[in-house]
């Protein structure tokens, strides 16, 4: 009797320690965190419960709907160039090609590194007036140009260091889902006199429609929450050109100190990671079926 | 085309690609190298004149950038050892007991995947100071150690563990916690070393954690450390550039001579997510 009372209870002191901090510090905050988007609070008085006014707020904030305006414009050109070139570049390794491992390696590199060192290193190499970059076009004959200090450039450049940073880690993923196509399918076609097209559009993309999936939802959401390479590489600007969701929702807290304004702003970005996760599955769902 | 010079043709794109991955790297190393007046000649020297490691040096006596690599070293260590030990356990429980609550307690984690530290901040960093953890390392050790993704990579992985292994133990009189030490642990060693290699990785690049954790310069890590140097005004490059190559050795390390381990980690993780 003893002995089965022990064993009903040992799962639970299992589970136990990783509940606690997962409660402590994950699930209280997500709802304390939703309590405090409607309030009025600079976190030295008490929260003052205000209703829905945050979020009337926010939505009324030309600033606020530039910076969301901003974040979809970015997610929307790193994650369609991230996908295509992870992608490319997993479909070329697929091949019995020299050098394999080596590329791969080097490929996957960038995905080591953190984005403040990724942010430093770019740094370096673009600035305007010591950065290599510019001093390589001067060699050729070309006008230095100002990186990081024009507002569609820095824009570009945000965007294209962030394919730099993180196409190897989702090409990777790609690889893997490559991997798993079993040679029956591509032995079988050529038999049927299938062209490398329509191999590749008749069973490579239909097959790694769950991969590209988990790529998709993957990259979204990492751009999405896109904060340390801004913070390193361009700080937000020039002026607010580079700043995204993330970095506004930081300087409402701890710069202006309006945690009520803050979490609304919190609030509407985990609508939208949840919107977007949610969406990619049921378009999966809809299509992937037919394959599965 | 046939089939070689195709090939041969991939091999000659994918050089380049891997040129622009590996020459801004490779040009920050340099520079490193380089004394205070060449960092910024004009034109640029390629390789340096006179290599120095004073950069380092200065990195190291000024910038306190020994401080900042131990706390590094240490909230990485720490986090990663109690990560390990808590996932394992809770992976354990889900994996292999019916218990009432089981399915509630790992569809929570689960769902709070779609929780990042991002859309909780605000909120978190009152419950640090709350709980009396705000500034101190433990702060950026203890909240994100209770992982979904590890909770549910040692759950898959023990499922396929049998089950007559753990009955004959029992059997055998072995009690619960010297099961789950002396025959689940050593058999979920694959998963357990992917999970662990995750954990170093990330717990060493992260930064948003400690950079809301933390308000002293004595507790930086290298990441807030290295983000406080490039917001100043006028930053110094040579401490700045020799920190940051500093800071890539250890991932760089692991990828280096793990590389195996944690490839095959991560494409269990993409598919099974």
């Amino acid at each position: 009797m003893k002995r089965s009372t022990k064993q009903k209870l040992t799962p639970y002191l299992f589970v136990l320690p990783n509940v606690l901090v997962f409660a402590i510090f994950i699930i209280y905050p997500a709802f304390y965190g939703l309590y405090i988007s409607f309030t009025k609070w600079d976190i030295i008085s008490s929260p003052d419960f205000i209703g829905i006014s945050n979020y009337i707020n926010i939505f009324n904030n030309p600033q606020f709907l530039d910076t969301l305006k901003r974040t979809f414009i970015y997610v929307g050109f790193s994650v369609p160039i991230m996908f295509v070139l992870a992608l490319t570049l997993a479909i070329g390794l697929d091949k019995k090609i020299r050098g394999r491992s080596a590329f791969r390696a080097i490929f996957y590199m960038p995905a080591m590194l953190s984005f403040i060192i990724i942010g430093v290193s770019w740094k370096w190499i673009l600035g305007d007036n010591f950065g290599v970059l510019n001093y390589i076009l001067e060699a050729i004959g070309l006008q230095p140009i100002s990186w990081l200090t024009t507002p569609t450039l820095a824009f570009i450049v945000v965007i294209l260091v962030t394919v730099w940073a993180r196409a190897g880690y989702f090409m990777v993923i790609f690889l893997a889902g490559l991997q798993g196509i079993s040679s029956i399918y591509y032995e079988a076609a050529e038999i049927d006199g299938a062209s490398r097209w329509q191999k590749f559009r008749h069973i490579t993309l239909p097959m790694l429609k769950p991969t590209s999936l988990v790529v998709l939802v993957l990259s979204t959401i990492t751009v999405f929450k896109m904060f340390d390479l801004v913070i390193a590489l361009t700080q937000g600007g020039p002026g607010r050109a580079t700043t995204f969701l993330v970095q506004d929702i930081y300087l409402m807290a701890f710069e202006r100190g309006n945690l009520g304004l803050a979490s609304a702003m919190s609030v509407v970005l985990f609508v939208i990671l949840s919107i977007l996760t949610i969406i990619q599955f049921k378009v999966s769902a809809r299509g992937g079926s037919a394959y599965e | 085309m046939s089939n070689s010079t195709r090939k041969n043709l991939i091999v000659f794109i994918f050089i380049v690609v891997s040129l622009v991955f590996i020459l801004p790297v490779l040009w920050v190393f340099i520079s490193s190298l380089k004394g205070t007046s060449e960092i910024f000649s004009w034109p640029p020297t390629f390789l340096p004149n006179n290599p120095t490691l004073n950069n380092y040096s200065q990195a190291f006596s000024e910038g306190n950038f020994l401080v900042y690599f131990g706390n590094s070293t240490f909230v990485t260590v720490t986090a990663t050892i109690i990560t390990l030990i808590i996932n394992s356990m809770a992976g354990y429980a889900l994996a292999k007991f019916e218990f009432v609550g089981n399915k509630f307690i790992f569809y929570s984690f689960i769902a709070t995947l779609m929780i990042p530290l991002h859309v909780i901040m605000v909120p978190i960093f009152v419950v640090l100071r709350t709980v009396g953890l705000y500034d101190s390392l433990w702060g950026i050790i203890i909240p994100p150690a209770a992982t979904p993704t590890g909770v549910f990579l040692v759950r898959q992985y023990m499922m396929t563990i049998p089950d007559e292994l753990i009955e004959s133990a029992r059997i055998d009189g072995a009690s619960e916690l010297r099961i789950f030490a002396m025959i689940i642990l050593p058999l979920a060693k694959p998963v357990i070393t992917a999970l662990g290699i995750f954990s170093f990785l990330w717990r060493w690049n992260d930064f948003l954690w400690p950079f809301i954790a933390i308000s002293s310069e004595s507790k930086y890590t290298v990441q807030v450390a290295i983000n406080n140097f490039i917001g100043q005004f006028s930053v110094d490059w040579n401490s700045l550039l020799a920190m940051n190559v500093l800071a890539m050795i250890p991932p760089l390390l692991v990828f280096l001579f793990l590389q195996r381990y944690f490839v095959k980690g991560m494409a269990l993780s993409g598919m099974k997510n």
